[in-house]
C-alpha cells in the first residue's frame, strides 16, 4: 500500500523563510532514514502559496486566483509517498518526524486497480450511454 | 521481570488503565496494531543488534521477541514512548543480560558476552546502541539469512521473519502453505545455521559476490511469488512484492556499490509498474503488448529508470537483473507497443542468453526479433527452438507460433498451433483463452 503523509502548512511555512539549519538536519535524518528502511518512494516540500495559485471550476467556467491564501492550516507545505504494510505503519511513520509544531495528515494512495477503466463492459456501456444520450444513473 | 513466563499478547486488554483517560479495550486494540506497527519497521534492526552481541540470531530473536512481549504488556497503560527502536533494543538487552547472569556457573565465554552487553551502550541510555554499527549487523543479518548452507525455502523463510518482521502466519498464507510448514522451516534454518558454525558477519571478498548472487535470488523469489498472485489470493501474497522491493532497496542502500543490487531494484520497480494492468477486472491475463499504458505505474517507472542508470553508470549494464531491467524499461519507456525499440530488446535478449543460456530467453528473443524484422524471422527461430526439443511441455511455445503463423496468414496451422497450446495450458483461465484465439482465427 502506498500513502501520502501530507504536510500542513503555517506562519512559518508561508512566511517564505528558510528552515534553520538543525531543523533542516532534523528533516534530513528523517528522510535518511526512510530511504535506509526502503519505504520512501517520492517526497517534496512546496513553495509558500504567495508563489501559488488556485483554479476553481463552476460549470464551464474557470476562475484563477492568485495567492497567498489565508487560511493558512488548511495548506499544503509538503509531502511524501511512502510504501507501508498497513495505516497504522504509515501512522508510526509520521509520528517520528522532526516536527515541534504542526500537522501531518495520513492518507492511503488509491491503486488503479480500485478503479476499474479497462473492463471491457464498463466501457462498452459507457459508449452505450453516450450514443443513446443516457445518464450514468445506474 | 528475570525468569517470568511470556504473558500472553491479548491479556494486555484486561488491565485497569492507570490513568484518568486511559483508553480501554478498544483503545488496546488500536495500541496493539500500532505495536505491530512499530516492530515491523523496528524488529530487524533490533535483531541484527543483538544478534551481533549475543553471536546467534536464534537467541537475538528470541530476546527481541521478549522485547515486543514486554511492550505489548507495557505500553498499553504508558502509552507508546517517543523512541521506540532504543525502548525494544534496550528491553532486548536486559532480557539477554538476565539470560546470561543465569547461565553464568556454565562458563566464562557467557560471562565476557554478559560484559560486552552491558558495555555496548548502557541499557539505561539506549540511544548509543542504534548508532553506527547498526547498518552493518542488518548486512551482516541478511547475508547470514541468505546463506547458501540453507535450502532456498528456507532462507526465503528467514528473511522475511528476520528481515521483514513477519510472522510466521503472514510468510504461511503469502505462500499458501500451512503456518506449521513454515515455523518448522525456521527453526531448522536457524539449527543449520547453528550446526554449520555460520559466523555473524559479512562475507569477505574471495566469496562476496557469489554470497551477494544468492541475497539477490531471495529477494527476487519474494518478488515473482508476489507478482504470481492472482485476483481472490490473499492480500500477504501480492504484499511479497513490497517487501522484495522494499528489501531490494535497503540492499541497495547497504552496498551502494554494488550494479546488480540496482539492477535487480530496477527490474522488480519496472515490473510492479506493470501489476495493476496485466489482468482484467475479471482476472484474465492481459499480454504486455495488450496492456493499457495508462495504468502503469509512473512513480515506478521513474524510480525503476533511476535504479537502472545507478546499475549501468556503476558498470553493471551487462549483469543478468540489469539486463532484464533494461529490456522492461524499452517497454516502459514507449508509448505503444510500435513505439518500442524492438532492434534494442533483440540485442539485449543476445547478451541475456549469452549469460544464461535458456530456451525460455530464446523464445523471448524470437518475439522481439519478429516485432524488430517480422514474423517470418521470428518463426524460424521459433522452429528451431521447437526442433530444438527442449520446451516440448512448455505451451507458450505453440502459442507464440500461432501467433506468428496467424500474422503470416497461415491461419489452419495457426488454429491447429492456438488449440495445442491450450491443450498443454497449466490453468484454466489460459486454456479458454487460447482455445477463443483458436476459434477466432477461422473467422479470418
Amino acid at each position: 500500500m502506498k500513502y501520502m503523509l501530507i504536510l500542513n502548512g503555517d506562519e512559518n511555512t508561508e512566511s517564505g523563510a528558510m528552515p534553520s539549519e538543525e531543523d533542516l538536519s532534523a528533516m534530513g535524518r528523517y528522510n535518511e532514514e526512510l530511504i535506509k528502511d526502503g519505504v520512501l518512494l517520492a517526497g517534496e516540500g512546496l513553495h509558500p502559496s504567495s508563489t501559488g495559485a488556485r483554479i476553481e471550476f463552476d460549470g464551464d467556467d474557470r476562475t484563477v486566483t492568485d495567492g497567498p491564501f489565508t487560511e493558512t492550516k488548511e495548506l499544503i507545505a509538503g509531502f511524501w509517498i511512502i510504501q507501508a504494510g498497513s495505516k497504522e505503519e504509515a501512522i508510526e511513520r509520521a509520528r517520528r518526524a522532526p516536527l515541534k509544531a504542526g500537522r501531518i495528515e495520513v492518507r492511503e494512495i488509491f491503486d488503479v486497480s480500485e478503479f476499474d477503466q479497462t473492463n471491457e463492459f464498463v466501457q462498452k456501456e459507457v459508449q452505450w450511454r453516450e450514443q443513446t444520450g443516457q445518464s450514468r444513473t445506474a | 521481570m528475570a525468569g517470568a513466563d511470556r504473558p500472553v499478547a491479548h491479556g494486555v486488554s484486561d488491565r485497569e488503565p492507570t490513568e484518568a483517560g486511559s483508553a480501554g479495550s478498544a483503545g488496546s486494540a488500536e495500541t496493539h496494531r500500532a505495536i505491530e506497527a512499530v516492530w515491523r519497521i523496528e524488529s530487524a534492526r533490533i535483531i541484527a543488534g543483538m544478534a551481533r552481541m549475543v553471536g546467534d540470531i536464534s537467541l537475538a530473536e528470541e530476546f527481541a521477541q521478549d522485547a515486543l512481549v514486554a511492550a505489548l504488556e507495557q505500553w498499553p497503560r504508558t502509552g507508546i514512548p517517543r523512541n521506540t527502536g532504543a525502548w525494544l533494543t534496550a528491553a532486548a538487552k536486559r532480557r539477554a543480560i538476565d539470560h546470561w547472569r543465569r547461565q553464568e556457573r556454565l562458563g566464562v565465554k557467557y560471562q565476557e558476552i554478559a560484559h560486552r552487553l552491558h558495555t555496548d551502550g548502557p541499557t539505561g541510555q539506549p540511544e548509543a546502541a542504534v548508532d553506527e554499527p547498526i547498518d552493518d549487523d542488518l548486512l551482516r543479518l541478511i547475508f547470514v539469512s541468505c546463506h547458501p548452507v540453507l535450502s532456498r525455502q528456507a532462507r526465503v523463510s528467514l528473511t522475511l521473519r528476520l528481515l521483514g518482521g513477519l510472522t510466521t502466519d503472514e510468510i504461511a498464507r503469502a505462500f499458501l502453505v500451512p503456518s506449521s510448514t513454515i515455523g518448522q522451516r525456521i527453526v531448522r534454518a536457524k539449527k543449520t545455521l547453528s550446526a554449520a558454525n555460520v559466523p555473524f558477519e559479512v562475507p569477505g571478498r574471495d566469496e562476496f559476490a557469489g554470497r551477494l548472487d544468492s541475497v539477490l535470488e531471495v529477494i527476487y523469489l519474494v518478488f515473482n511469488e508476489g507478482y504470481a498472485a492472482t485476483a481472490g489470493d490473499d492480500w500477504m501474497r501480492p504484499e511479497l512484492c513490497q517487501e522484495a522491493m522494499r528489501l531490494g532497496r535497503v540492499l541497495a542502500g547497504l552496498v551502494p556499490k554494488q550494479a546488480e543490487v540496482h539492477g535487480l531494484v530496477a527490474l522488480m520497480e519496472l515490473q510492479a509498474s506493470r501489476i495493476h494492468a496485466r489482468t482484467s477486472s475479471s482476472g484474465e491475463p492481459i499480454l504486455l503488448l495488450d496492456q493499457d499504458r495508462s495504468r502503469w505505474d509512473q512513480l515506478l517507472i521513474r524510480r525503476g529508470l533511476a535504479a537502472l542508470d545507478r546499475a549501468e553508470s556503476l558498470g553493471g549494464a551487462t549483469g543478468a537483473y540489469a539486463l532484464q531491467a533494461a529490456i522492461a524499461a524499452c517497454h516502459a519507456r514507449a508509448s505503444s507497443p510500435d513505439q518500442t525499440d524492438w532492434e534494442r530488446i533483440v540485442a539485449l535478449y543476445d547478451a541475456l542468453t549469452q549469460l544464461h543460456p535458456s530456451p525460455v530467453v530464446e523464445l523471448n528473443r524470437a518475439v522481439a526479433v519478429s516485432m524488430a524484422y517480422g514474423p517470418a524471422a521470428g518463426l524460424e527461430l521459433v522452429d528451431e527452438l521447437a526442433e530444438g526439443g527442449q520446451l516440448v511441455e512448455y505451451h507458450l511455445l505453440p502459442s507464440v507460433r500461432a501467433d506468428l503463423l496467424q500474422k503470416l496468414g497461415r491461419a489452419g496451422e495457426a488454429r491447429t498451433e492456438f488449440e495445442r497450446a491450450a491443450s498443454m495450458a497449466h490453468n484454466e483461465r489460459e486454456r479458454a483463452l487460447l482455445r477463443e484465439r483458436a476459434a477466432a482465427v477461422e473467422l479470418l
